[in-house]
């Protein structure tokens, strides 16, 4: 792997962001009207509950880090979708730039975006809201390492998926994190859903992740083995979207796909 | 002492979609400073066989080595040696000149790069449009900076698909003035598909006439006319695009 051309994929991306002022607004506005809408929420829930249970680090944390997670994942799949808006393809993959190198300035860039809106988050939980981390511990930073490393495995995914199925296909990517959020469990305990459900979420590393936060909130002990699976299903979890990545891409070379992508819609 | 291999040979190269062979078991080499004219109707299989010399589509069958590197086993050794330009690849225009050479410097590895780009804007007239986004220039323009992107890594196989396509005479001029003086000054070949007989004349050392897939003419485009009968090398075209069975048969004596 040549750094330069990882370099040269991630410098695209900040090329973009740096002379544009409306692709900047949303790393961070989105996050940010998120954060005060559940902060208020947090706070109205605190108020009517006779249970004395502080809302706050159950929900508005988890949905700080659920909100991460879905800026993880964008910042890969726009990066991609650049190449399918620009039709770019051609110049980008007629190189002597290898599928990894390509991939890693993407995840580079995503790191890069995501930070962004986390340190947002954090900013906004924390100074007006009261979100404290000392709730979660030292779990906070592997919290966020699994929702981090998902969130890259599901955007190598969706670039695979665009790539397969063409620049429409797009559309299936965005509701991608809210058709996933009822299984993962970010606002109840994974016991609220039925039986198949709970297998679903048993299989999807940000499950382990909000009953992590869910427990901690709550006073009680979290085992960090549990935490662990989520972490291998996470890791597993790349390694099985990057060769479905590179599957999708050598069938495209070898079909013609890569060459004739332009193409509005391809079957 | 080993002679050193083509910039580019090909040998047997086939690519089949289903039933239909849209290259067809091709044979042919570049050599240094050789400007050589791939030419063909639509459809002959012109941009199919730049796109696997490209590596983005893979051949049924063949082999193509790139000073001697074989692109299927050594894709990045062999890429690091080619560029191209093609006038339905235009560079993203929503970065500016400079910074897409940047980029695409970055990614062909180009050492001193900030001495590179300066050159080539410098040689491609393109000073006063560094901090121009691509998409706002004229076709001209997109051409030169094109041009200067397939040139940042020296390549030593340049492929131009239609580089002149949608350009007026006088810039078209300019642009093949370029490119002639690029292969007449180092140790590279280039491979140039265009539908111009005139530009083609006057630029390639060699043609190779191809209809549906197969290399059925090569030569020297001021002879081969009228090898074949013909008076000019447009008429040379428009035959091989209506009788391409015709010319399978050896030129006149």
């Amino acid at each position: 792997m040549k750094p330069s051309r990882v370099a040269g994929i991630a410098l695209r991306q900040y090329y973009l962001y740096k002379g544009n002022f409306a692709r900047v607004v949303p790393l961070f506005a989105w996050v940010a009207i998120d954060m005060v809408l559940w902060g208020f929420m947090t706070r109205y829930l605190n108020s009517v509950s006779s249970s004395g249970y502080d809302f706050v680090p159950a929900l508005l944390g988890a949905v700080l880090l659920w909100d991460f997670f879905a800026r993880v994942m964008q910042g890969v799949t726009m990066g991609f979708f650049e190449d399918v808006w620009s039709r770019n393809f051609l110049n980008v993959f007629a190189t002597p730039l290898s599928l990894p190198e390509y991939v890693s300035g993407l995840v580079l860039t995503s790191i890069a975006t995501s930070a962004i809106g986390l340190l947002v988050m954090l900013l906004l939980s924390s100074t007006v809201f009261g979100l404290s981390f000392a709730a979660y511990g030292v779990m906070f930073v592997p919290f966020v390492l699994v929702l981090f490393l998902f969130g890259i495995a599901l955007g190598i995914l969706s670039s695979a998926l665009v790539l397969r199925l063409g620049p429409a296909a797009e559309w299936f990517v965005w509701p991608i994190p809210s058709l996933l959020s009822p299984f993962v469990g970010v606002f109840y305990p994974l016991s609220t859903l039925p039986e198949w459900m709970q297998w679903v979420a048993r299989a999807l590393p940000p499950s382990y992740v909000f009953e992590g936060v869910r427990t901690l909130a709550a006073g009680g002990e979290f085992s960090g083995a549990t935490l662990g699976w989520g972490l291998g299903l996470a890791v597993l979890d790349i390694l099985l979207a990057g060769l479905c990545f590179q599957w999708v891409y050598r069938y495209a070379v070898r079909t013609g796909l890569l060459a004739r992508y332009s193409a509005e819609s391809v079957t | 002492m080993t002679p050193s291999p083509p910039v580019l040979s090909v040998q047997a190269l086939r690519k089949v979609y289903g039933d239909r062979a849209a290259v067809d078991g091709i044979s042919f080499d570049v050599g240094r400073r050789e400007i050589v004219g791939l030419l063909g109707p639509n459809g002959a299989g012109k941009s199919t066989t730049i796109n696997m010399l490209l590596g983005v589509l893979q051949p049924s069958s063949g082999t193509i080595h790139i000073e001697g590197v074989d692109l299927a086993s050594h894709r990045v050794q062999a890429l690091e040696r080619t560029n191209f330009a093609a006038v339905y690849a235009p560079l993203p225009g929503n970065l500016t000149v400079a910074q897409n050479l940047r980029v695409f410097g970055l990614i062909y590895g180009v050492k001193g790069l900030t001495a590179r780009i300066e050159a080539l804007l410098e040689e491609y007239d393109l000073r006063r449009f560094r901090d121009t986004k691509c998409g706002v220039l004229s076709s001209g323009e997109q051409t030169r900076v094109s041009l200067a992107k397939a040139m940042l890594n020296q390549p030593r196989l340049l492929l131009l698909d239609e580089p002149t396509a949608s350009l007026d005479p006088a810039t078209a001029v300019d642009i093949r003035t370029r490119i002639q003086a690029f292969a007449a000054k180092g140790d590279s070949g280039v491979l140039w598909t265009s539908h111009n007989m005139y530009e083609v004349e006057a630029v390639c050392d060699r043609v190779l006439f191809l209809a549906r897939g197969r290399v059925l003419l090569q030569g020297d485009p001021k002879t081969l006319p009228r090898e074949h009968g013909h008076a000019s090398l447009e008429e040379l075209f428009i035959a091989v695009a209506n009788e391409p069975l015709a010319l399978e048969r050896p030129p006149l004596p």
